[in-house]
């Protein structure tokens, strides 16, 4: 579902290093409210001026509360949401929506399995929590690349025991994720947040078992791909154009910045909506999106703007427009 | 606890099972219903089990009950999008992949004693052994039917008639009051989650309703045992005895009790489902007899319906104003201040 955001002022009560790279937040809100497993906040954030919408998930227990907590990673190619939070201080004033959920607990299921990959931990702990609450069987698996950088690792770890399986990639390389799907039967569910190359790994693995596609639940933020985050050039031979994408900038804003319009909706890779037509290209096309089929991906025809990316190649396109 | 916002109070509380439909209200087809201000729509796949969807659409809002139940999934009657009884979106046109945050709410349900109740507030508190136990709607020892009336007022507003059975004198005269019911005293009590309202009348001529059940005119002990169990259920043990047979004592051997059974939801704020059964436990095979008692029921309620869609008119014709209470008002207060203790209990 897909609500109208109620924004509200908030202001900052405490930051928290809780890795290497991720900063904890305590947001004061005005008045209480109420969020579920897996729900995200909007968050007013400003780059270069201009302000820009983030979302992050809620961390901790389903409750009714006033203080809300989140957990940002510093990008390194952050189109501007991560640096911008990381600028704040404690009792500066920020503006956030009511809690949404586009990333719902599904209960009467045999079981759960939660998979989250490094900063995709963050709407995992309040499922973890619900889930512990209501006495379901679930495992939840946690990988990321470094154990210095695991925020909430050790509370899970004394909240959950022995339901929790930790993965450190430099210590004991990556999950093996057909594993864990041959694990689950029929009638259980896979609750998926992390990188893409996670994700895309669990799609994969989900669609070659006989398990309902339903089952298989995952929320994308298209932050992350396959390939590194670098620039790339576009061509537009329509508009007698070439335009430069830098890191920290997504392709649909490079366009846009260049006055060249692009139907888009959901910024995160997921309607489709701002797919453009790919006339050439070299390198390899980082597709993040999660609305082409792998097959649509295969054929390098199309991307979606908002999301995707060329790793170490140039790009020439073209837009709907026929004026 | 402030008891000046009595009148308008129009709360309810969300973490409760709400009587949704009748069981017969519901088959291989898809049904609307407005429950707690939310659009629903209820229907019961192959096996019969019944399933409560969230009534628009994850794309354009348009009332899944619009659509088509196509292998027990709902396909949106605008653009075919297709749903599972999980709400979780299973077909999106022209596309080769499914959003993955596309799906309408999906409401725990359960079905017990001829109600399908829906849990209208967070799923992950839905606790089936909290469904209010009106078990004389489908145990053995007892038979009856009922109806859903579709009240035009607020669902405070029929509980507040059933919790006082005075009005039985002056507005069913004809039927189940007479005088006797406006005179005999009553005791009322409560627990946290339920109160009580007893009322016996001894040794008094029985209404022309309890004529036709006993099979005959003689003086009776007539008893109105109204229980309320939170949120909006009332059982109300009900019937008569010759006079001196020890019903008061416990031995109704010698009468005819029945039970009136409702349960009302909130639709809108201004507007209810009011289900309610007459239940009996003698004459149990006779047939005719609950069909009787069915039409008599709907006739004497077709009274309350009246009065109270009036009542929910005046109310807002006479914004500012406030109800005086009077001594009978007991039992209602007291199901009002255990409805606003839950409401508060959610707040916090």
């Amino acid at each position: 579902m897909r609500f109208s955001n109620e924004w509200s002022e908030g202001r900052i009560k405490s930051i928290k290093q809780v890795g290497e790279t991720v900063r904890q937040f305590e947001i004061d809100i005005p008045a209480e409210v109420s969020f579920s497993a897996g729900s995200h906040i909007n968050v007013e954030v400003y780059f270069k001026g201009h302000p820009e919408i983030r979302s992050y998930s809620l961390v901790g227990k389903p409750r009714r509360t006033s203080v809300l907590k989140i957990a940002v990673k510093l990008l390194p190619e952050s189109k501007g949401g991560s640096a911008y939070m990381w600028t704040l201080e404690e009792g500066q004033k920020i503006r956030v929506s009511q809690p949404k959920n586009h990333f719902e607990l599904t209960y009467g299921s045999s079981e759960y399995v939660l998979l989250a990959g490094g900063i995709g931990i963050t709407p995992m702990v309040s499922m973890a929590e619900e889930l512990l609450a209501k006495g379901e069987n679930f495992r939840f698996v946690y990988a990321a690349q470094k154990r210095s950088d695991m925020p909430f690792s050790e509370d899970l770890n004394t909240l959950l025991g022995d339901r929790l399986q930790l993965f450190v990639q430099d210590e004991h390389g990556l999950v093996d994720i057909p594993a864990l799907v041959n694990s689950m039967k029929k009638g259980s569910q896979l609750y998926v947040c992390g990188p893409m190359g996670m994700l895309e790994a669990a799609k994969l693995a989900w669609f070659q078992s006989a398990l309902p596609a339903e089952d298989l639940r995952y929320e994308t933020f298209g932050t992350t791909g396959l390939y590194p985050t670098v620039a790339f050039k576009v061509n537009l031979p329509r508009f007698n154009k070439t335009v430069e994408v830098s890191a920290n900038q997504t392709l649909l804003d490079a366009l846009e910045e260049e006055g060249i319009e692009v139907m888009y909706d959901c910024k995160r890779g997921e309607c489709g909506l701002c797919q453009v037509d790919i006339i050439e290209y070299s390198g390899t096309i980082d597709h993040r999106d999660a609305f082409f089929s792998s097959e649509e991906r295969a054929c390098d025809k199309k991307l979606c703007a908002c999301v995707s990316r060329v790793f170490e190649g140039e790009l020439t396109l073209d837009t709907s427009y026929r004026g | 606890m402030d008891q000046s916002k009595f009148t308008m109070n129009y709360s309810f509380p969300k973490n409760a099972w709400y009587a949704a439909a009748r069981d017969v209200e519901i088959g291989y087809s898809l049904f609307p219903r407005k429950i707690c201000n939310e659009p629903l729509v209820m229907y019961r796949n192959k096996a019969g089990k019944a399933v409560v969807l969230q009534d628009a659409c994850w794309h354009r809002l348009l009332p899944l009950s619009k659509g088509t139940l196509i292998n027990d999934e709902v396909r949106c009657g605008y653009h075919g999008l297709r749903y599972n009884k999980d709400g979780r979106c299973t077909f999106m046109p022209s596309q080769e992949t499914i959003n993955p945050s596309a799906c309408v709410k999906s409401y725990p349900v359960v079905e017990r004693h001829r109600y399908i109740w829906v849990w209208m507030g967070n799923p992950a508190e839905a606790d089936e052994s909290k469904v209010p136990d009106l078990f004389w709607n489908d145990h053995p020892e007892w038979t009856g039917d009922g109806d859903v009336i579709y009240g035009k007022c607020n669902y405070k507003l029929v509980l507040d008639n059933l919790m006082d059975l005075t009005h039985e004198t002056f507005v069913h005269s004809e039927s189940i009051g007479n005088d006797a019911v406006a005179e005999a005293p009553f005791d009322v009590t409560h627990t946290d989650e339920s109160a009580t309202v007893t009322r016996w009348m001894k040794n008094i001529d029985a209404p022309p309703f309890w004529v036709a059940q006993l099979g005959k005119d003689v003086k009776v002990d007539r008893w109105q045992i109204i229980n309320f169990i939170a949120p909006a259920s009332i059982a109300i043990d009900v019937g008569v005895a010759p006079e001196g047979t020890g019903a008061p004592e416990g031995d109704r051997s010698q009468g005819v009790n029945g039970c009136v059974v409702n349960t009302i939801t909130p639709e809108t704020d201004t507007t209810c489902h009011y289900f309610w059964a007459f239940c009996r436990n003698y004459n149990l095979k006779n047939v005719a007899r609950t069909h009787q008692l069915r039409a008599g029921v709907t006739r004497i309620f077709s009274q309350d319906e009246d009065i109270l869609e009036a009542q929910q008119k005046a109310i807002e014709a006479n914004p500012g104003r406030e109800f005086y209470n009077l001594n009978i008002d007991g039992g209602a207060m007291w199901t009002r201040r255990i409805i606003d203790k839950l409401v508060e209990k959610e707040r916090s």
